[in-house]
């Protein structure tokens, strides 16, 4: 059995939504460079739907794979939905993290939080 | 594939597989047994040690065989330290970054009421002969410094630091795992008193070693039971094993210069071209290290995401980030050299075989920096880096 599902490899090799979004109006970065993973989630929200998401991320195999599937997750979907997503949600749709990779799911659960919550407070600004 | 983990394993060679399968079928007998099958296997085994005795420049009756280095380490640390206890001798000088079959037996004995001293390595991943002399106290029982270290390859200055040691009157004790059977290793020229090796490490089988210990050198047993060498370590021997072992160590002490002219060019041509990389840099002294090993660190980018994509396009090698050791912490290694976590984590060890070719170092480097610029392109740290939101640190 090797290390990771072929879904984990797929979304490592050719994540999802890569890049920045220079209008963004949600942004979160999670993690530090200490314990070697750092995800940061660019949201474009607009009538409450999340319309453009993109991610960028400094991390192992299960990192990427797990913040490209995260964007995968709510991209298109109203800002309800996306604040309901899990980590786990998150490793089920990668068909399972080994054990101690999961902390990788958990991170890119906050990212999108972060950056929900960015944008949460940017618009009670406005 | 191009295989370039060769500090991790290797593959058998061709004469220690030979070795073992005529042993396996013609000559099982137990060393131990009276009758003649018995006895031809004692013959093997014995004929063995004084191969590998010769290999290192040593008698055949200071070698015992082990089942492996980190058994070898640890009988021959913890020897030291049940001859020191006896004489009020409870302090132990080593180095920061010893392997782990070194540094957790240290670790217990610190535990066991033991005071441990790790001496500094440095920004070029090298022992100073001064620091350990003055290291070195009157109740100090040991010294234990690897001969060359598996992750940045560094060759330490081992000859000084036995005469050192000789002179002060202290046991020395060398984990020369990565050493043997690459770069010269004399254990009289040397003034070594214990020394650690590994067959699958010079292209013998996985699961066996030995441990040398100078005449005069009192062992302690790990393992208690029949009056297996020398009483010292009990267990029917892995005659196979140690057959094996004997025959890839003969082949590769006999080719060590050439190996090593060889490896060398292409170890060297690698750092060159890898050293191309933006903020990368080479980890540990470019000259004084093994023939086959680099070791890089490239900035802003995470290594098991490298080793990933370099296994894709058919390079396997290893890294010391913390995704890869299996804890939060990159390698020790890289820390105890200066390097610190965000640059630790994106670091790369390639540990080439004799049989790499010139073209396949050219495509080593094309692919990893393909990967590493791939990586950065997606990379936030890299981001912030070029912004000049954060220091470049490389």
């Amino acid at each position: 059995m090797a290390l990771y599902s072929e879904k984990v490899m797929e979304h490592f090799r050719n994540p999802r939504n890569v890049g920045v979004i220079e209008d963004a109006n949600g942004i979160g970065e999670v993690g530090n460079a200490k314990c070697g993973d750092i995800m940061k989630m660019y949201l474009k929200i607009e009538n409450d739907v999340i319309q453009d998401v993109k991610f960028e991320t400094f991390g192992c195999g299960s990192a990427i794979a797990s913040s490209s599937m995260a964007t995968e997750l709510i991209k298109g979907k109203p800002v309800a939905e996306a604040e309901k997503l899990t980590n786990q949600a998150v490793a089920e749709a990668l068909d399972g993290l080994p054990a101690y990779k999961m902390h990788c799911s958990v991170l890119a659960e906050e990212a999108i939080h972060a950056a929900l919550e960015d944008w949460r407070s940017r618009e009670k600004q406005s | 594939m191009i295989y370039a983990d060769n500090a991790a394993t290797t593959k058998m060679s061709e004469a220690a597989v030979q070795t073992m399968i005529s042993v396996i079928n013609e000559n099982y007998g137990n060393p131990s047994s009276l009758y003649s099958i018995g006895q031809r296997a004692k013959e093997i085994l014995e004929e063995a040690r004084k191969t590998v005795a010769e290999a290192i420049g040593a008698e055949p009756q200071e070698i015992l065989f082990t089942s492996g280095g980190s058994e070898a380490d640890n009988q021959a640390i913890r020897s030291m330290a049940e001859e020191g206890r006896k004489k009020g001798r409870t302090h132990i000088v080593s180095s920061a970054f010893e392997h782990h079959a070194v540094l957790h037996t240290l670790e217990k004995l610190k535990k066991e009421g033991f005071e441990v001293t790790l001496l500094d390595v440095h920004e070029d991943g090298l022992v100073h002969p001064e620091e350990v002399e003055a290291a070195i106290r009157e109740d100090t029982c040991l010294v234990t410094v690897m001969f060359a270290n598996n992750e940045i390859g560094t060759v330490q200055p081992i000859r000084e630091i036995g005469a050192v040691c000789r002179k002060l009157g202290v046991p020395f004790h060398t984990d020369a795992v990565q050493a043997v059977g690459h770069i010269p290793v004399n254990v009289k020229e040397d003034q070594v008193d214990l020394l650690s090796a590994s067959a699958h490490k010079f292209h013998g089988p996985k699961g066996v070693g030995f441990l040398y210990a100078r005449k005069g050198i009192r062992l302690t047993n790990l393992i208690e039971g029949g009056a297996q060498e020398r009483g010292k370590r009990a267990g029917t021997e892995n005659v196979p094993g140690i057959a094996a072992m004997a025959a890839a160590l003969k082949e590769a002490v006999g080719n060590l210069e050439r190996n090593a002219a060889l490896l060398t060019a292409r170890r060297d041509q690698l750092i060159e071209g890898l050293g191309k990389i933006p903020h990368s840099a080479l980890n540990g002294d470019a000259k004084r290290r093994l023939p086959g090993n680099v070791n890089f660190c490239f900035e802003g980018i995470e290594g098991e995401s490298l080793l990933l994509l370099l296994d894709d396009k058919g390079i396997e090698a290893s890294s010391g980030s913390a995704c890869t050791s299996g804890s939060l912490d990159p390698s020790h290694v890289l820390l105890a050299i200066g390097r610190v976590h965000d640059v630790a984590h994106g670091s790369l060890r390639l540990s080439i075989g004799e049989d790499l070719s010139e073209d396949d170092a050219a495509y080593i480097i094309r692919s990893v920096s393909e990967v590493v610029e791939y990586l950065r392109s997606f990379s936030p740290i890299w981001r912030d880096l070029e912004a000049g939101k954060k220091e470049h640190i490389l």
